[in-house]
């Protein structure tokens, strides 16, 4: 068996996907868990042309093999500008000229800066696999830290934004205890549709708080209607949602007071 | 196959697909200057342009990489030229391990952007991360490397910002530990305990051994000498292999040398570990019945002292104010960007090793006691060094691959990856402090009672010093009539903790320098002023009873007064705004002991001037300033010095790069044998004391008036080094050793200086901005400003990451993910303020200035955040969420 393939042609990629070979995108959360070289069989997704780059036909489909540069860099529509400042803040820009939107999805981590944003435009992955294509929400997809709904012989080869998603504006903050290369310590992004002055509709997503990034629809619904300037935060509702951990990076007490603020402020920075 | 093009010329590399590019880059095509700090994208060291775009080369399969364009550190552009002449121009580049790096992620950024602002350097640079610099001086040289410029005169005078005179390799790839590999070199790989506390049985060895790959195995039967190092000799108790039990996360308890290019795979090495019960606190190791790590050492205490003048507690008792706290800090680990790496070899009967050291004469006694060799059979040649900052002082792999050369007559390497330098090098102490500050009705300190406990961890390494030093500088820089000072370091089953820029002495002014805000606001003073009115002056006896001379102090709190006046002004009308100051003073060079630095210059009968400094640069620029000192005390300019670096066979013992010892020490003996070779030439040409040397590729002349006439060296008998005329010059610092008391003058030379902090604290998330620091340090006379600014700023970048967010934790921070230090944009920008008290001990007056610059920083933060926010932080780092906690408390 060749222990390195990096095909051109999608068939081929879900073929050998099919045959035991692992799919290796970016490589920057690969490489780090390896030794001198990657276990393998190793298929390479990056030479994949249907895995790259931005299609707006039907709503917006983001290749899986896109970079968070091409994100950071590309035209798009208020509603990804919290995606935009996730692949910013995707460790440096070595990082974002490598790694992919796509692996950063399927290594599932609980602090993976692109998953809130993408939680909150309700997004959903395009896994292709012997079986044919088959399309899942995002939210269900995400099973657990480092889990995600894909079986080991799919690719997962795009991310579909739901036309009806790409409305509203959006806003993205991660914190952490430095300025760059930074593990959150608690993530938000937040997509409101507002209309004369008020939310019409809301959608938050919320990272590195609880075993995977969550939407808070409690919070959700209770903020329609409100002006966002005036908005006022239940913690319960934030709180009941997510059950905060503890652990090196703070304690479960501060996380939940911070994403009460963060929220606040990116709601704010929304309206504004 | 896979064929691809390098700076401009078509390469083809024959190797496994999935290999790293960094890998193949460095091992297979021969280019060294990529390098590697951590193999995880965490570093930026590897920073290299595929097709263009910075990527970290340790992420990227060799495969991926056919047809493209790789641009590395080794590339000759126009662009590359220009940005390597602006990290030298600005000082840049300190150590050089990371600056490979930096270049290449600053020519992504300059191709698109050609001149950028500090902000978009930080945005694109944000991935590589720097140990040295602070990072100030990159942005600036990123920032101004399109722009035109004067060449600036090469002025190598003292008092000159001279560039590095070892810069040209700095900015091209320089050759650290890692960067040598012997022909034919057995690769070394270690088996370390993963447990804090373990037993562990050795399956079949032999059976291991004789797998095809497998060179041999190695483990502490094997070591031919005494099985224990250490840096202070009578404490030495560290084994280079531990025979059961691992007393700590990481020892080394077996070696096992692989062919090369065999697959080193440990997965199967035939041990059995049983984890036992750990000692993880100090108070659990001195808790009544604890079982002890070194049977001789009892209540499991390493060693204590202590430093008594006056009665303490009188003085409190009549105190009018008397404030009292307790503080703790964690282990704080180097992570400098090179991990410990070096080769060895035979050269005759010489057992020979190359490797990243502070400290080459230790290395070779050490090493030499645990091999059974005498010392002349042991030749330390240090490599360039990727940062130190303490850690490197202590011997790592030395006795390693010194032992895996020695047994089997073959070259050896070893290159520890991030997570074994993280686990088995030494920490930074954990530190207990508690204890009360008096002063009287006007301000003035009365009194101070400190008791530190300190977590020594496993082994002695540096704690000896850690519990003398801390006492002698409990009190600041402060008239302290009464003392009582107490330290103490205890063994754990944690990290062995070691030196660290300060010694102990920055967790002690966390503790007092926080304390002293307490008290000057008891008393109604302003913190500035407070502490003006304390500084040690000129003639002030110090708690040790040691009487002061040039004391630097009152003139660096005084050089403060403008801006603090500025600053705290302005805090005044934004809320959650703070300005914070903090003092330090250091004794430079060893407490109380002798601590001797050798130089020679010999001239050849050509007229060659060489210059033998056996001083390690780790990037602080010894290399420049004792070149420059000798040469301005010889009387020509620093070009016309070949230099020598450190190695035990060709330079005399300049002591380790510690202490803050190099610039005033070594630096005092290159004057003096500067002096000594000028007197000696004057003298062969018969010339007076005025008299100008000028030295050239023909020769040395000498100027009288308008008479220039060469001096003749050719018909001179060779001395024993084969020079025609050399001089040697020893300078070890006068001290007096401490009595029961701590009484005596442990230090020839004191450095001394004062920072403030302004910054803001986000009143809902504790998250702490940084607007500017102010560092005023008196350094006697600034040999080179630009490096000393460099050390500044550095120290400063190190006490931001103690204060706010470093804190080891052994097993589970083992990476530069989980263990933070500052990146680009958390150093904001800094002024520095030279002072100059010249000590007449020191060089042209010069003083140590490396580890003093980090002590006042992480008090001056903690003060600033109390005067933003009310809040009394007694953890360090001040994370967060314990900012938060703390203004909570504050206001519940």
């Amino acid at each position: 068996m060749t222990p390195y393939v990096r095909p051109a042609n999608l068939s081929e990629a879900i073929a050998l996907a099919g045959h035991g070979y692992r799919p290796l995108a970016g490589g920057t959360d690969l490489y780090p868990g390896a030794g001198r070289e990657l276990s393998g069989p190793v298929l390479d997704l990056t030479a994949l042309s249907e895995l790259r780059g931005f299609d707006a036909t039907h709503g917006l489909r983001i290749g899986a093999c896109t970079s968070w540069a091409a994100i950071a860099e590309a035209s798009l529509p208020p509603a990804l500008r919290a995606l935009q400042q996730a692949a910013l803040q995707v460790g440096g820009r070595q990082i974002q000229n490598a790694g992919t939107i796509g692996g950063n999805i399927c290594n599932a981590s609980p602090a993976a800066d692109g998953i809130p944003p993408l939680l909150a435009l309700n997004a959903e992955l395009e896994f292709a696999g012997p079986g044919g294509k088959r399309r899942i929400a995002l939210e269900q997809a995400l099973l657990g830290p480092r889990k995600i709904a894909r079986a080991p012989d799919e690719i997962l080869i795009a991310v579909h934004i739901p036309a009806a998603a790409l409305t509203g504006r959006s806003a993205f903050r991660k914190l952490g205890a430095r300025s760059h290369l930074v593990i959150s310590i608690v993530m938000a992004a937040v997509n409101l549709r507002i209309e004369a002055g008020r939310i019409m509709r809301a959608r938050i997503a919320v990272g590195s708080c609880a075993p995977t990034a969550r939407r808070l629809p409690g919070l959700e619904q209770a903020l329609t209607g409100m002006t966002p300037d005036q908005v006022v935060i239940d913690p319960a509702l934030v709180i009941a949602a997510l059950s905060p951990l503890d652990d090196i990076r703070a304690t479960a007490a501060y996380r939940s007071a911070a994403v009460v603020t963060l929220l606040s402020r990116l709601i704010r920075e929304c309206g504004a | 196959m896979i064929d691809f093009t390098l700076n401009g010329k078509t390469v083809t590399a024959e190797v496994a697909p999935t290999l790293r590019l960094s890998e193949v880059l460095r091992d297979h095509l021969g280019l060294t200057g990529t390098k590697v700090g951590c193999d995880a994208g965490d570093c930026g060291a590897c920073t290299v342009l595929v097709d263009g775009r910075a990527q970290c080369a340790c992420l990227i399969p060799i495969g991926r990489i056919a047809a493209c364009h790789v641009q590395t550190v080794e590339a000759e552009t126009p662009l590359l030229s220009r940005l390597r002449a602006s990290f030298l121009r600005h000082g840049a580049a300190q150590c050089g391990i990371c600056t490979p790096g930096m270049l290449m992620a600053a020519c992504d950024l300059l191709n698109r952007t050609p001149h950028p602002t500090p902000a978009q350097v930080e945005q694109t640079l944000g991935g590589v991360l720097c140990r040295c610099t602070g990072y100030r001086k990159i942005i600036e040289a990123v920032t101004k490397a399109n722009s035109a410029f004067t060449e600036p005169e090469m002025v190598s005078k003292v008092g000159a910002s001279l560039q590095r005179v070892d810069g040209a390799a700095k900015v091209s790839g320089d050759r650290f530990g890692a960067d040598l590999t012997p022909s034919g070199a057995v690769t070394v790989k270690a088996i370390r305990a993963p447990h804090p506390h373990a037993d562990f049985v050795f399956g079949d060895l032999a059976a291991f051994a004789a797998r095809p790959g497998v060179a041999g195995i190695f483990t502490a039967k094997d070591i031919p000498g005494r099985n224990a190092f250490g840096v202070i000799p009578a404490f030495a108790d560290q084994p280079a292999i531990a025979a059961a039990p691992a007393r700590f996360r990481g020892e080394c308890v077996a070696l096992v040398a692989f062919e090369p290019g065999a697959p080193a795979d440990l997965g199967e090495f035939p041990i059995t570990w049983t984890a036992l019960p750990a000692l993880l606190s100090p108070a659990a190791a001195e808790a009544q019945g604890a079982p002890l790590l070194h049977p001789h050492r009892r209540e499991n205490r390493l060693t204590q002292g202590r430093v008594v003048k006056g009665d303490a507690g009188q003085a409190l008792a009549g105190s009018a104010h008397v404030v009292g706290g307790s503080i703790t800090t964690s282990h704080v680990e180097h992570a400098y960007i090179e991990p410990e790496a070096g080769a060895a070899w035979m050269e005759g009967d010489t057992l020979v090793i190359r490797a990243c050291t502070q400290a080459p004469a230790m290395d070779r006694d050490d090493t030499a006691a645990v091999l059974g060799l005498p010392i002349d059979r042991l030749r330390i040649v240090p490599s360039a060094v990727g940062g130190g900052f303490g850690s490197k002082l202590d011997v790592s792999l030395q006795p390693l691959i010194g032992l895996v050369t020695l047994r089997t007559g073959r070259p050896s390497r070893m290159v520890y990856d991030r997570a074994e330098s993280m686990t088995s090098t030494t920490k930074r102490h954990p530190a207990e402090i508690t204890g009360r500050i008096g002063c009287d009705a006007t301000g003035r300190i009365t009194g101070m009672e400190f008791e530190g406990r300190f977590d020594t961890g496993a082994y002695s390494s540096w704690g000896p010093t850690v519990a003398n030093r801390v006492p002698v500088h409990a009190s600041g820089p402060y008239r302290t009539p009464h003392l009582t000072a107490h330290a103490r370091a205890v063994h754990t089953h944690g990290p062995v903790s070691g030196a660290f820029r300060g010694f102990g002495v920055p967790q002690a002014a966390v503790w007092q320098e926080t304390l002293y805000d307490e008290l000057a606001a008891k008393v109604g003073l302003d913190p500035l002023e407070f502490r003006i009115l304390n500084a040690l002056r000129d003639g002030d006896a110090s708690g040790t009873g040691q009487v002061l001379q040039a004391v630097g102090i009152g003139p660096c709190l005084e050089a403060l007064r403008p801006h603090w006046q500025r600053a705290r002004t302005e805090a005044a009308s934004q809320p959650f705004r703070g300005v914070g100051v903090a003092s330090c003073w250091y004794g430079c060079g060893n407490t109380a002991l002798p601590n001797p630095s050798t130089i020679r210059i010999g001239v050849t009968a050509a007229g060659r001037i060489v210059l033998h400094q056996g001083a390690t640069d780790i990037g602080q620029g010894s290399n420049t300033v004792i070149a420059q000192i000798a040469a301005e005390a010889l009387g020509v300019p620093v070009q016309a010095l070949h230099l020598i670096g450190p190695d035990t066979a060709l330079t005399p013992d300049a002591g380790k790069t510690s202490a803050s010892r190099q610039t005033f020490v070594s630096g005092r003996a290159a004057q003096s044998a500067g002096l000594a070779l000028r007197a000696a030439l004057l003298r062969l040409a018969n010339a007076g004391e005025d008299a100008v040397l000028l030295a050239d590729d023909s020769g040395i002349h000498v100027r009288t008036g308008s008479d220039t006439r060469q001096i003749q060296l050719e018909g001179l008998p060779a001395d024993a080094l084969g020079y025609a005329l050399s001089v040697e010059e020893t300078y070890d610092p006068p001290t007096l050793p401490l009595n029961e008391n701590g009484q005596g003058s442990p230090y020839a030379v004191y450095g001394y200086g004062a920072q403030m902090v302004e910054l803001s604290v986000d009143p809902d998330l504790g998250m702490v901005t940084l607007h500017k620091i102010t560092a005023a340090h008196d350094l006697g006379r600034a040999i080179n400003p630009m490096l000393a600014e460099g050390q500044i700023e550095g120290g400063i970048a190190q006490g931001i990451g103690m204060a706010l967010m470093e804190e080891y934790v052994s097993g589970r921070t083992d990476n530069l993910h989980d263990y933070l230090i500052p990146t680009f944009g958390d150093v904001p920008p800094i002024e520095s303020l030279l002072i100059e008290v010249p000590d007449p001990e020191g060089p042209f007056g010069a003083k140590g200035l490396g580890e003093h610059v980090l002590i006042p920083t992480a008090p001056a933060i903690l003060n600033a955040i109390r005067h933003a926010t009310g809040a009394r932080l007694t953890r360090l780092p001040a994370l967060p969420h314990r900012i938060l906690a703390a203004m909570k408390g504050q206001i519940g």
